[in-house]
């Protein structure tokens, strides 16, 4: 009996043993995975499900197809979001070059250098709703300071947030002012790795200026730029604070963009559309996967290419 | 027994903990009273209540007023408490379609709430029952500064073309006739709803509410016409879209503007910015079209009981209560708002009187815009009359859209 019950401890004891190489790691991520299978995956796929449903969030679910899909395709203020966003992503990426520019002019030994590097850090740590609400007044019309200047110049004030031609672009300034500075910080330790003998070698070489930065800096950069374009992509089709703060989608919803859109659907004081809101979200999903596969496929070819 | 925090979130959490814990007696109530008179009126009802039914454990809890919008919707399916409170009409109507409230026609009944009540009968009832207690509501109608009417030499205007011509003598002077900030929507609903009852009446008024009537009619055309005499000369103040309603009220305190459409809460903020009874005035909405009966805005705020309720006995009880002329009487005097019983007393304080004069003469009570139409309607008129006011020009534009969106909702039932 007794020499049974070691022996199968013993083989227990094996088997952990001989497995323990390919075990390990897999209880190391479990964790992690089953949160973000609970909170991400999981929740992807109900949106997917919701979205082909009419539902008002609490009373019966109607099945209704791609009726939202087919919907949205005609909705003006849908068509509005989308190109907002399309705006934000290409005016968003002004915060790349913007970055590398004030990392560059930043990434020298003065007196008090660590002061100027967080004063031009510090809109990146302050909260996104404090920023919305900081350009909010920058541009309030009557006693805004944007709108105090140009009334000074032209005679008339703009009050940009209230005009739709000029409330988005208005919004994204807003935005570009704590990403540039997030671009900046990953510019500047960037340039810690710098290496200063290719330095050296090319200065030997008669290489300066914009050549130097172009043909020796920049390429020595290319980890902080793939990071700097990933996160700008991404806080761009995220963009949801700011409008929410500074002009609520308005004005008469020109400012929406794609994730408030699904929010004002969805779940604010007017929308009771669940399945209509779901159906934006995966919209918005698809157009993020774009992004994030070619990210992620990048990712793979560098690391396998070693 | 209070349990008071800020955060939507955290409170549904110790109402769900709470909940769990309930047994027979205990009365669970969730407000969104956070701000410092309705929390106070309503700890005034709760203790009274507790007075008077002293075997009745009551579970409190206040969310914060914007969060508690959303949080309605999580709490009455997932772990209902025993009473909410809510408005009236249409706005609560996603949650009776949904049969998330109970019907509460017995204590109408019971109590002859019926007569009592009356003047919010109508916003209580759908298909036929009622569905909550209406405990409050105020007036809405023009705000003024007495000292620019002084200064200008304008009398109150009686009608739409004498408040037309003050605004051009307004103008003239540097001062916009009328302010506003439109920024949060809701208040170029509030300029719709009066231009519309003042040109058309209160029966279309509803029908146009309730998607009888194309956006698209003529007679909707004609609104926007009256409503262009005051935009196109640019009598409102400029980019009202990109301001909040608050940021709006230091014109009026200043003497930048003239005149202000807004409800009774803006008094108080009126008056902590240094207005006065002295400075401050209040009149009713001018007549647009002659002989048209006068209806007003006066949206009432409610309480209702979640299907899910644990204890419908003692909240019905609560209800009664809650309706009884004096309690209405106690917390519309903290509320600063008028009793919707009309056995109660009205407060001493002019623009209440002011108030409840007009209302108790009106020929119909409208809730307000984005209380008489369905949700999704409302957000879409709001918008668009937020982009007429900024661009009278696209009338036409707006109509069609509105008009469209009419189509798409109301079908839907």
């Amino acid at each position: 009996m007794t020499s049974v019950t070691t022996n199968a401890a013993a083989r227990r004891h094996g088997a952990w043993r001989r497995n323990q190489r390919r075990l390990a790691p897999l209880m190391f991520i479990a964790p992690g995975a089953l949160m973000f299978l609970v909170y991400v995956v999981v929740p992807i796929f109900r949106s997917m499900s919701i979205s082909f449903y009419d539902w008002d969030g609490m009373g019966a679910m109607k099945w209704i197809g791609f009726g939202n899909y087919v919907e949205l395709w005609s909705d003006p203020a849908f068509l509005v979001s989308l190109e907002n966003n399309l705006i934000w992503l290409v005016l968003y990426m002004l915060a790349v070059p913007a970055g590398l520019f004030i990392a560059i002019f930043l990434n020298q030994n003065v007196r008090g250098i660590r002061i100027y590097k967080s004063l031009f850090f510090f809109p990146f740590v302050i909260s996104q709703v404090v920023v919305g609400l900081i350009f909010t007044w920058f541009y309030a019309p009557d006693f805004g300071l944007l709108f105090k200047l140009t009334q000074m110049l032209t005679g008339t004030g703009t009050a940009i947030l209230a005009d739709e031609r000029y409330a988005t672009y208005g919004i994204i300034v807003a935005g570009l002012w704590p990403q540039i500075a997030y671009c900046m910080i990953l510019y500047l330790t960037g340039l810690n790795n710098v290496a200063p003998d290719q330095v050296e070698a090319a200065r030997l070489d008669g290489a300066k200026g914009w050549k130097m930065l172009w043909y020796v800096i920049i390429p020595q950069l290319r980890p902080a730029t793939f990071i700097a374009v990933v996160v700008t992509v991404i806080g761009a089709l995220r963009s949801f604070d700011l409008v929410s703060i500074m002009t609520q989608g308005g004005p008469y919803g020109s400012t929406r963009v794609l994730s408030y859109y699904m929010y004002e659907q969805a779940l604010s004081e007017y929308g009771y559309r669940m399945g209509y809101g779901a159906a934006i979200a995966v919209v918005l999903f698809f157009i993020m996967m774009v992004f994030i596969s070619g990210f992620i496929w990048k990712m793979y070819r560098d690391e396998t290419e070693r | 027994m209070v349990q008071s925090t800020r955060a939507a979130a955290l409170a549904l959490a110790v109402a769900t903990m709470t909940g769990m814990a309930a047994h027979a007696g205990d009365l669970t109530i969730f407000t969104d009273t956070s701000d410092p008179a309705p929390k106070q009126a309503f700890q005034t009802l709760i203790d009274d209540f507790q007075k008077a039914n002293p075997d009745v454990h009551v579970k409190w809890t206040v969310f914060d007023h914007e969060g508690y919008k959303t949080a309605i919707r999580n709490f009455l399916t997932a772990d209902a408490p025993d009473l909410a409170n809510w408005y009236a009409g249409n706005r609560m109507a996603p949650f009776v379609k949904a049969g998330q409230f109970m019907d509460v026609s017995d204590v109408w009944d019971q109590n002859g709430l019926k007569t009592s009540l009356k003047s919010a009968l109508p916003s209580m009832t759908i298909d036929g029952k009622q569905w909550g207690i209406p405990y409050t509501y105020y007036q809405w109608g023009i705000y003024y500064n007495k000292d620019v009417f002084k200064k200008f030499g304008v009398d109150i205007p009686k009608t739409w073309d004498d408040f037309i011509a003050a605004c051009a003598k307004f103008k003239a002077g540097g001062v916009d006739c009328t302010t506003t900030g439109t920024k949060a929507f809701w208040p170029a609903g509030g300029w719709f709803d009066y231009m519309d009852l003042r040109t058309n009446g209160y029966q279309f008024h509803m029908d146009l509410t309730n998607g009888k009537i194309a956006w698209t009619d003529p007679r909707v055309k004609k609104v926007f016409d009256e409503w262009a005499k005051l935009l196109k000369p640019g009598y409102l103040t400029a980019n009202s879209a990109a301001i909040d309603w608050q940021d709006a009220l230091p014109n009026l305190v200043q003497g930048k503007a003239a005149t202000y459409l807004m409800g009774n809460f803006a008094v108080a903020p009126l008056k902590a910015a240094g207005m006065t009874n002295d400075t401050l005035g209040f009149f009713p909405f001018p007549e647009i079209t002659p002989g048209i009966g006068r209806a007003e805005d006066a949206p009432t705020d409610t309480m209702h009981i979640p299907a899910k309720a644990k204890n419908p006995t003692d909240a019905k009880k609560f209800l009664a209560f809650l309706a009884s002329a004096d309690e209405q009487t106690k917390i519309n005097d903290i509320l600063g708002q008028l009793p919707v019983n009309n056995q109660s007393k009205v407060g001493s304080d002019p623009f209440l009187q002011q108030g409840f004069t007009m209302l108790s003469t009106a020929d119909g009570l409208a809730q307000f815009f984005d209380r008489d139409a369905p949700a999704e309607m409302a957000k879409i008129g709001m918008e668009g009359f937020q982009e007429f006011m900024a661009h009278p020009d696209r009338v036409d534009e707006i109509l069609k859209r509105l008009e469209a969106a009419r189509k798409r909702i109301y079908q839907q039932g």
